[in-house]
């Protein structure tokens, strides 16, 4: 078979490149920066008694006169009123914690599957992954039936002769913790599983060949190995978590303040959409720092390593 | 042949799937807001089939109407402040009431109240209207407070001292500022829609006293806590407190729920029907509101919901536990202590809605 001419193939390699790089790149400026720039655009409207309820940003005023309003009052109020900031802490709060506790009880998990045997695992990881067939605004409203004063925990607990009033659980913080790690935990436990079930399991016995007791063993060489699932775990954890409305919404009382409810709060009860969307852009950015220093830092290990 | 009659049969189905669609009434409503044979009833009389979806707050719906094209074709607005606003927007379809025969049978006392708000009556037709007093479990409230304790009195929820009492056995409140306030302001003594600087603190710093025995904001979900026992005050729609009561009868636990309207004054809104200018299917909407107008389908619904509607041919209709009920009817005197909320600008509204963010979470 002749080889067909260089320059033709390199073209269709080319070509082919350019297709391949192309449709990821059309996909997030589709489905990632269009949005974006229309939720920036809002952010710097003024809301209005108008359908949809915000100025436009460009008006042509006469034949030729282009008129573009940029009102930036939007951020500035969200820096001066620190009802946002308070409701942003919170919200990096819960987040952190839930971070914290989903890794906590999702590590062991995760490793307890990865190194169950074959027949085991796949049963294993349908357990983690059946809840998903129903839909979460259910489970999620399963829990106040779980959670309430005359509900099953409480029934159960004053049954049990552990205590004698009800626990007030629903409407509190420790509702949305509950909540949110049970919510989540899926999603720190895939990418762990994912990572560990790819150890090298002789590294392990010729750290154990060298003397070193398990729990070294442990510390020093399968938590570094697993580091990458750590943080992508993390990252699906804590990110959405920042900005979560249903759970909070749903399980937690008047005091837990969560950005969330905030937006949500700004957008249909003040049809402010302008501060709205300013808020969004302002978690987006204080989102994005973290990570992208998260990433950097990954890049650095990979870089020392020899 | 065979093929003919394939394309033939592809034709027809695709005949009937736009025949489908144009027959189909999509409604948003309020939760608990139809009689059980409404949608039946009018399906059998039109043969336009009804999709009903419910909302529990005016923002929800209002959200969908100022975004546009949100795809019903009747919604049911409460008439102050909210579609008082949607018709300064321009929000709704002007109706035809050569569609309408009946319109002659609604209270002409809340048609001028409408009037002021949209002239001539051109955009909107009342539903329902009622008033937010009191849900109270009578038998826990007088446990804790004595038999002898007065129960028609928003101090219930506003007095610390009282609230302190009942907060073990739960109170929430309607997570709505107008309404909070104006009750908080009428319990004060002040005029309930006022937003002068000194009486909002003064309600602000009533709010923050009782918030320690708030169990929840929600303007739903105290329905079924009152049914079940798991409050024992709540500030509520008249209807809705009235359906607690009789799903907590249903229950048969021994639960007894009332409804009370304060003696400080309370509340009284008008929910109406209105056609978005861009729903698909006006005619369909038309319809609907012609049904309403009927005397036995709005009879129908208000024996159901236990809210009162305007058809003054509707009264004898009802069941007599309705009609005869002073907290659905109210007769003059108690009539005289309710209030209409006032108009407020969009201004005004935020700056009470971030007062009431931060007042419920607490800082």
């Amino acid at each position: 078979m002749p080889a067909p001419p260089p320059n033709q193939s390199r073209q269709a390699h080319r070509t082919s490149r350019l297709v391949n790089i192309g449709i990821p790149y059309l996909w997030l400026g589709l489905f990632f920066l269009l949005p974006f720039v229309i939720v920036l655009q809002i952010s710097v409207a003024e809301p209005a008694l108008a359908q949809p309820p915000y100025t436009a940003l460009w008006q042509w005023i006469d034949e030729g006169l282009l008129r573009i309003e940029i009102n930036l009052r939007n951020f500035m109020l969200v820096g001066q009123d620190d009802l946002y900031l308070s409701a942003l802490l919170n919200s990096l709060q819960v987040a952190f914690i839930c971070t914290l506790l989903c890794l906590l009880l999702g590590y062991p998990m995760a490793y307890a599957i990865a190194t169950a045997p074959e027949r085991w695992r796949i049963i294993l990881l349908m357990l983690i992954v059946l809840p998903f067939w129903t839909s979460f605004l259910i489970r999620v409203y399963a829990w106040i039936g779980i959670l309430k004063s005359n509900g099953l925990l409480n029934d159960l607990l004053i049954w049990s002769g552990l205590i004698d009033t009800p626990l007030a659980i629903l409407h509190t913080n420790t509702a949305i913790y509950i909540g949110v790690v049970y919510s989540y935990l899926p999603f720190m436990i895939l990418p762990l599983y994912a990572n560990l079930t790819r150890l090298d399991l002789s590294l392990l016995e010729a750290a154990a060949d060298l003397g070193c007791r398990p729990m070294r063993a442990f510390l020093r060489v399968t938590l570094p190995l697993s580091m990458a699932g750590i943080v992508a775990g993390s990252m699906l954890v804590f990110i959405p978590v920042v900005g979560e409305f249903v759970i909070p919404d749903l399980l937690g009382g008047p005091g837990s303040l969560m950005i969330g409810k905030l937006l949500w709060t700004e957008f249909f009860s003040n049809k402010d959409w302008p501060l709205a969307s300013a808020l969004a852009i302002l978690l987006l950015a204080l989102l994005v720092v973290p990570f992208v220093m998260m990433q950097r830092l990954q890049q650095r290990m990979e870089g020392s390593r020899p | 042949m065979q093929r003919a009659s394939f394309a033939l049969l592809f034709a027809l189905s695709a005949f009937t799937v736009v025949a489908v669609a144009e027959d189909t009434l999509h409604l948003y409503n309020w939760s608990d807001y139809v009689a059980e044979d409404t949608l039946s009833g009018f399906e059998a009389e039109t043969g336009i089939r009804p999709r009903l979806d419910v909302y529990d707050s005016n923002e929800v719906l209002e959200a969908k109407l100022f975004a546009g094209q949100s795809g019903y074709d009747l919604v049911f607005p409460t008439a102050r402040p909210f579609a008082a606003r949607h018709l300064k927007a321009g929000l709704y379809l002007p109706l035809d009431k050569t569609k309408l025969t009946g319109l002659d049978r609604l209270d002409p006392a809340i048609m001028s109240q409408l009037a002021s708000i949209d002239p001539d009556n051109a955009h909107i037709v009342p539903y329902m209207w009622g008033t937010s007093g009191l849900g109270v479990n009578r038998d826990k409230v007088q446990a804790a407070l004595g038999e002898a304790a007065d129960l028609d009195t928003w101090a219930l929820i506003f007095d610390p001292d009282t609230a302190a009492k009942l907060g073990d056995c739960g109170i929430s409140l309607l997570d709505d500022p107008t309404e909070v306030f104006s009750a908080a302001l009428a319990y004060l003594g002040k005029d309930p829609n006022s937003l002068d600087k000194a009486d909002l603190d003064a309600a602000s710093a009533l709010i923050k006293a009782v918030y320690p025995h708030v169990r929840y904001f929600h303007s739903s979900q105290y329905m079924s806590d009152l049914a079940n026992g798991d409050l024992c005050v709540a500030m509520g729609y008249s209807g809705d407190v009235f359906q607690a009561q009789s799903r907590a009868e249903e229950a048969g636990k021994g639960v007894v729920i009332d409804y009370l309207l304060p003696r400080e004054g309370a509340a009284v809104w008008i929910d109406v029907m209105a056609i978005p200018k861009d729903a698909p299917n006006p005619d369909a909407a038309h319809a609907f509101i012609a049904y309403m107008l009927q005397p036995g389908a709005i009879a129908a619904v208000s024996n159901a919901v236990y809210y009162a509607n305007a058809n003054l041919e509707a009264t004898p209709l009802l069941d007599e536990e309705v009609r005869e009920d002073p907290t659905i009817y109210p007769p003059a005197e108690v009539k005289a202590r309710l209030f209409a909320p006032s108009e407020r600008s969009d201004r005004e509204i935020r700056e009470l809605n971030r007062l009431w963010t931060r007042l419920k979470a607490n800082r």
